[in-house]
């Protein structure tokens, strides 16, 4: 409950950073690289963490990647900035303080942070942007880009490289994700991440949608691609998308992340490698990063579990898992039960609170004997 | 026929037009006589024509040059257009009931602070999620003290108006602000979701209060909470009868991660009740409901009389509105 006591706005934003270079229309840059890799350990690992870094962790995390040639290392709460909460799982150290050790490890890499409209605010940006963020990438559902024309404009107003993330992509159409898509672009995102999640795409569904997005803004803005495991699915979509045009790809380190983890970020540096793709990352120190660094802090390796192989399957957004688990173990009920029925009422990220409301729908059926209704067979 | 008051609303979308039959059915004191709006086409300036209103789209300058100004203003567009007209009305006279995030005049959520300064010129509807929420925090703080609350706000996509999408910041800002102002947090802090889901959710609100220790043991203290917001609840649905609990208020110990402190859920599921809207838009339901509440008691207050307004057991037999309209084009709204 680091910020318990103090609201966004309350806090002054000082010590403005430098100015970061933007690579505009280009963050590849250099010409060395096929790819760019970002790194989303200690974002999206947040969550399997249940957000308690601590600063040692991320200066840790942040130098290996560094050392590595990772360029792009996204830190922030899970649920992205302003998400410590009730409802999300309080921070056990002020993000922002995270951000401004983070910066402190980089030689090379730059720091970016997710927002979610809705939830963090312009507010939180200019907090980002002063202790040294310099990416900011800025999420919705796939469906509601318009609720974040107002994000990307102050952070280009900033000087920030922006990124879009259209979230549970695999809810909307290829044509309504390039449409989606569109309006970011027009909003001034300079790349739009097709987001899987759920670990929901399966081969062709996450292709078509990366095609379909490129189609419409390829020529414009950089195309992305996320990907969680929770159907093992992760590092082959990521080798469709970047072979359907995406320049933008996910990773974390040893998969933390939600769910059952993300395309772990060193089989991605390998896999690439291996097919001659060039992501500018050192493999030897990458998987030395894994190995070393962030394998010996893990309370628990993501892994494609019951309950997590239902979030992919029934496309429930990954983050609910340990959520579905902490209310399984109170009410007593059986969490992939939970996930299955989340899925079924098509909640979207951000909805983590709808679990209990489910998990004491469930335990009323079971108290009246409806066991099948809860997955008991 | 009491003597009455004229109302204008400006922001013909579809919090204005629900406002408008609400407005029509429900108050004996206000007369909604003006409905603007900015565009020639739109549909909520041809519905108040049909209802018998003087209807314009030359937008505020239009009803200011009028010889006979309303009494009272609505105002349904968004924070900055609020920002800007709000010192125009007050300056020929007119009162304000702001339904925008802009918080100019001082927060009013009906069950909670009805006693506010009835002189006040321009009072502020705070949002959907802030009607929805302040009052359960308030039930809680008016038991134990509220160091932290927070909610979150779930609303279907289709009843989130381009205002809302283009300013969604002002609705987490001034839903914050007003869970401490009005709902008697120390801090609050507010969420706000869309879900496109078909067929489309009902408007869902999660209040989290932090509290004492002792509070989150089963015992006296628990049991004047749930009291305290069993009551508020019936006070809600007075005049917003689809506001109910989703669930039994859940009690969670305190944890080290809370800061020692443990934790009240209060599960809040509202349906509206179809004066325009469709039921699953219980977010613009609650704030039109509370907003025409305010305005008919700041025109009872001027005309030196009790308000008459009709609770929801008085309507069964009135007519004037069309039927709940299932299908109500959900693309105009302003500020929800």
């Amino acid at each position: 409950m680091a910020d318990l006591s103090m609201r966004p706005e309350d806090v002054p934003v000082t010590a403005a950073a430098d100015e970061s270079e933007v690579l505009a229309n280009t963050p590849t840059g250099g010409g060395e690289r096929d790819l760019r890799i970002t790194d989303s350990t200690l974002r999206d690992g947040s969550h399997a963490m249940s957000h308690q870094f601590t600063e040692a962790q991320v200066r840790g995390v942040v130098h290996a990647l560094d050392a590595a040639g990772v360029q792009v290392i996204e830190v922030s709460h899970g649920d992205g900035l302003g998400g410590s909460s009730f409802n999300y799982g309080f921070s056990r150290v002020d993000e922002m303080q995270l951000i401004r050790a983070a910066v402190e490890e980089t030689t090379q890499a730059r720091i970016a942070v997710l927002m979610l409209p809705g939830l963090g605010t312009v507010h939180h940006l200019k907090q980002a942007h002063a202790a040294g963020a310099s990416v900011a990438r800025i999420a919705t559902h796939c469906t509601e880009a318009d609720t974040s024309i107002q994000h990307f404009g102050a952070a280009r107003a900033l000087g920030m490289e922006t990124v879009g993330f259209l979230m549970l992509s695999h809810r909307a159409s290829p044509q309504t994700l390039a449409q989606q898509a569109r309006i970011m672009v027009d909003a001034g995102a300079q790349c739009v991440y097709v987001v899987d999640s759920a670990g929901a795409l399966v081969l062709e569904t996450a292709q078509e949608r990366i095609r379909a997005v490129i189609a419409e803004i390829g020529h414009e803005a950089q195309v992305g691609f996320h990907g969680h495991q929770n159907l093992s699915m992760g590092v082959a979509n990521s080798v469709l998308a970047f072979q359907a045009g995406a320049r933008q790809i996910d990773g974390a380190l040893c998969a933390l992340g939600a769910g059952a983890g993300n395309s772990p970020t060193e089989v991605l540096a390998a896999t690439f490698e291996r097919m001659g793709i060039r992501t500018g990352i050192d493999l030897g120190e990458v998987l030395s990063a894994a190995e070393d660094v962030v394998r010996p802090f893990i309370p628990r390796l993501p892994w494609m579990d019951r309950a997590s192989i239902t979030q992919g399957y029934a496309g429930v957004y990954s983050s609910f898992l340990l959520h579905a688990e902490r209310a399984a173990d109170r009410y007593g009920v059986p969490a992939h039960a939970i996930l299955q029925r989340v899925g079924e009422y098509g909640y979207v990220g951000g909805q983590e609170d709808m679990i209990i409301d489910i998990a004491l729908q469930l335990q009323s059926e079971l108290s009246m004997g409806d066991l099948a209704a809860v997955g008991v067979r | 026929m009491t003597e009455r008051l004229t109302a204008a609303i400006v922001g013909p979308g579809n919090i204005g037009t629900d406002l408008m039959f609400k407005l029509l059915r429900r108050s004996e004191i206000l007369q909604p006589r003006y409905m603007i709006g900015v565009d020639p086409a739109s549909d909520g300036l041809r519905r108040a024509r049909s209802v018998g209103l003087e209807a314009s789209h030359e937008g505020v300058d239009w009803l200011l040059a009028q010889d006979d100004l309303p009494d009272i203003v609505f105002e349904c567009t968004s924070a900055k257009a609020h920002a800007a007209n709000a010192p125009r009305y007050a300056e020929a006279g007119i009162l304000a009931v702001d339904l925008t995030p802009a918080a100019v005049g001082p927060y009013v959520c009906p069950p909670v602070n009805l006693d506010f300064n009835l002189d006040a010129v321009n009072v502020n509807m705070i949002t959907c999620g802030g009607q929805a929420t302040t009052p359960m925090v308030r039930a809680v703080a008016d038991v134990v003290p509220v160091p932290y609350a927070e909610i979150v706000a779930s609303i279907s996509s289709k009843s989130a108006g381009p205002g809302t999408r283009a300013n969604i910041d002002e609705f987490t800002e001034t839903t914050s602000q007003a869970l401490e102002v009005v709902g008697g947090a120390d801090r609050g802090k507010a969420i706000i979701i869309l879900n496109p889901v078909e067929p489309p959710l009902m408007m869902r609100n999660s209040v989290f209060c932090a509290i004492p220790p002792e509070a989150g043991e089963p015992g006296d203290l628990q049991d004047k909470i749930l009291e305290s917001v069993h009551a508020m609840v019936e006070r809600v649905r007075e005049y917003v009868p689809g506001y109910h609990l989703r669930a039994e208020v859940q009690f969670d110990h305190a944890r080290d991660l809370w800061q020692g402190m443990a934790r009240v859920f209060v599960p809040i599921e509202v349906k509206g009740r179809g004066d325009y809207l469709p039921d699953y838009a219980g977010n613009l339901d609650i704030i039109t409901a509370a907003a025409a509440r305010v305005g008919d008691l700041m025109a009872a207050h001027r005309l030196g009389i009790r308000s008459s307004w009709k609770s929801s057991s008085d309507l069964g037999e009135l007519t004037g509105a069309p039927a709940p309209a299932s299908s109500a084009p959900l693309d105009e709204t302003a500020g929800v």
